[in-house]
């Protein structure tokens, strides 16, 4: 990591138009991530939260602004491996076992097969998933694919975390026990995450910081400090801090005036 | 497979129960020559087709090793020729504009046209071991190479862009996103191009020995025997059992291949 910046990611004035229908996606974001920070990008859809990510990921180039990564460029970053990413899917491959994909980013990286197998069998037990190295991603129910893919993620042990909405197709039992596992496996490998979600008491109960995004063009509309105490319970969801945070996301998100589609307001339940 | 045998030579024996009893004579005359029975058929194996000779059996089943050499050589040929082609036409866009085309237009041209300009052009080319078989070998590859190339190409695009995108993050070369991650997405579709091609080598290879005028392999026999239809019709009809067994086999060293190698949910089983 560079001296220079101590900032795991550091976002200057980033402008991300997509040339068919002139959108804007993205308007003079500026954002720092600290080291160990969880935040979370929340906004209505449109609002360039998953763009936001895919350009500090440098899988979307912006159109104008600075994007440093572990003090590089974003597409030396990208091209050193400098971060894991989890998507909405798990995007597992079906060949490949439980215990090879996570080894995927492993093989890349050009690990020998014994320190391979160590560090597989170190995050299988990460995500609680030990006994199913030898299955294929077939046979596994979509949370368990999913602490797959946050196994396949983590396995190289990235400063930075890149989530797109990687509980939103799961139900809500799931979801909720998955983000206390993810809050347990943070805590252990310290990496900063940036998690994109559609639900604002996901964020509130994950992040340090939430960032909420507005749309048409996509501007960051605020940002809350989460100052719960840093370990979460199931417990914390019913303090009235937990309450006091998510009224005040949700105020921030409405005070843009922007019409929220079904599953935001239902979001706000 | 038993079952599907039985009821061709039932349908068969059926067939020519009906038409003969009844005298149709729609869209053919059946007759013993017509249809010959299937149990005169598999009797003619046993016995020699010329006099002084070996039973048919084994007559047969030596022409069929011939064939089959051409078969398999130009199946293997055409195989790595259609996958290589494949690979080439994924990584440039230029590549597969200028050049597909023209693999479709070599599709179009008739097999039995080209056949003789083949063995006429590749033969003399040929080292010795190969003279004469190694030209039919060839067509063969040009009948297999096309559904091989076309497919995987279509295979290998169908990677899916997530995936794409995550070996991005990795920061992955062209190699290894290729080896990683397009070729095994693309077995299914490599994999039912090649049963196509497992066949369609045997028709090439069959075809092909007609205009070389060899009279080593199947092709040969067909020739032969039909010219003595008239008298021995069960001669030709056993030859065409032993083509079409020849035939399945290919085909089913392709699937038996298939489902050794290629590991996936059951319903993305193309």
């Amino acid at each position: 990591m560079s001296s220079a910046s101590p900032a795991v990611v550091r976002l200057e004035r980033v402008t991300k138009t997509f040339p068919r229908g002139n959108v804007t996606a993205l308007q003079d974001i500026d954002l720092e991530l600290r080291p160990r920070e969880f935040v979370s990008l929340i906004g209505p859809s449109g609002c360039g939260k998953s763009t936001l990510l895919r350009v500090i990921g440098d899988l979307v180039e912006p159109t104008a602004g600075v994007i440093t990564v572990n003090g590089k460029s974003a597409r030396q970053a990208r091209e050193d491996g400098d971060y894991g990413i989890v998507f909405q899917e798990a995007v597992l491959f079906d060949w490949r076992t439980v215990a090879k994909n996570i080894a995927l980013p492993l093989e890349m990286l050009g690990w020998d097969r014994d320190r391979r197998r160590a560090r597989v069998r170190e995050m299988l037990d990460l995500v609680e998933l030990g006994s199913f190295g030898d299955h294929h991603p077939w046979q596994l129910s979509g949370g368990m694919q999913q602490r797959v893919a946050i196994a396949r993620a983590l396995a190289f042990e990235p400063a930075l975390l890149l989530m797109d909405e990687p509980f939103g197709a799961l139900d809500e039992m799931t979801r909720e026990r998955l983000n206390l596992e993810l809050l347990a496996i943070w805590e252990q490998t310290g990496s900063a995450v940036v998690f994109v979600t559609h639900s604002i008491s996901e964020a509130v109960f994950l992040s340090t910081r939430v960032v909420v995004m507005s749309p048409r063009p996509g501007r960051i509309a605020g940002i809350v400090d989460i100052d719960l105490p840093a370990a979460r319970t199931a417990e914390t969801r019913d303090s009235p801090r937990f309450f006091e945070l998510v009224t005040k996301v949700r105020e921030l998100l409405r005070s843009r005036g922007e019409h929220l589609l079904p599953e935001e307001a239902a979001a706000l339940e | 497979m038993i079952a599907v045998v039985l009821a061709i030579v039932g349908l068969w024996e059926l067939y020519h129960w009906i038409w003969a009893t009844a005298g149709w004579t729609w869209p053919f005359v059946v007759n013993d020559t017509s249809m010959p029975h299937v149990w005169t058929i598999f009797k003619a194996f046993g016995e020699p087709a010329q006099v002084n000779q070996p039973s048919l059996i084994s007559v047969l089943l030596h022409k069929t090793a011939f064939t089959a050499k051409e078969a398999a050589a130009g199946f293997g040929a055409g195989a790595v020729i259609g996958f290589v082609l494949a690979v080439l036409l994924v990584h440039s866009r230029l590549l597969q504009r200028g050049f597909l085309p023209y693999i479709v237009a070599s599709q179009t041209v008739p097999i039995l046209a080209i056949a003789p300009m083949v063995v006429v052009w590749v033969n003399p080319k040929l080292p010795g071991p190969l003279q004469g078989w190694g030209a039919v070998a060839v067509i063969a590859t040009y009948l297999t190479f096309f559904p091989v190339a076309i497919n995987t190409l279509r295979g290998l695009q169908a990677a899916d862009p997530r995936a794409l995108d995550l070996m991005r993050t990795y920061g992955s070369s062209r190699w290894s996103v290729l080896w990683k991650l397009r070729v095994p997405s693309s077995l299914p579709y490599l994999f039912s191009a090649l049963r196509l091609s497992a066949t369609a080598s045997v028709v090439g290879a069959i075809i092909g020995e007609l205009p070389t005028g060899l009279q080593d392999g199947l092709g040969g026999a067909i020739f032969n025997f039909n010219q003595y239809y008239s008298i021995e019709p069960q001669e030709l009809w056993a030859t065409n059992v032993i083509a079409a067994c020849l035939g399945i086999a290919f085909f089913l060293l392709v699937v038996l291949a298939e489902k050794t190698i290629v590991r996936r949910a059951p319903e993305h089983v193309a």
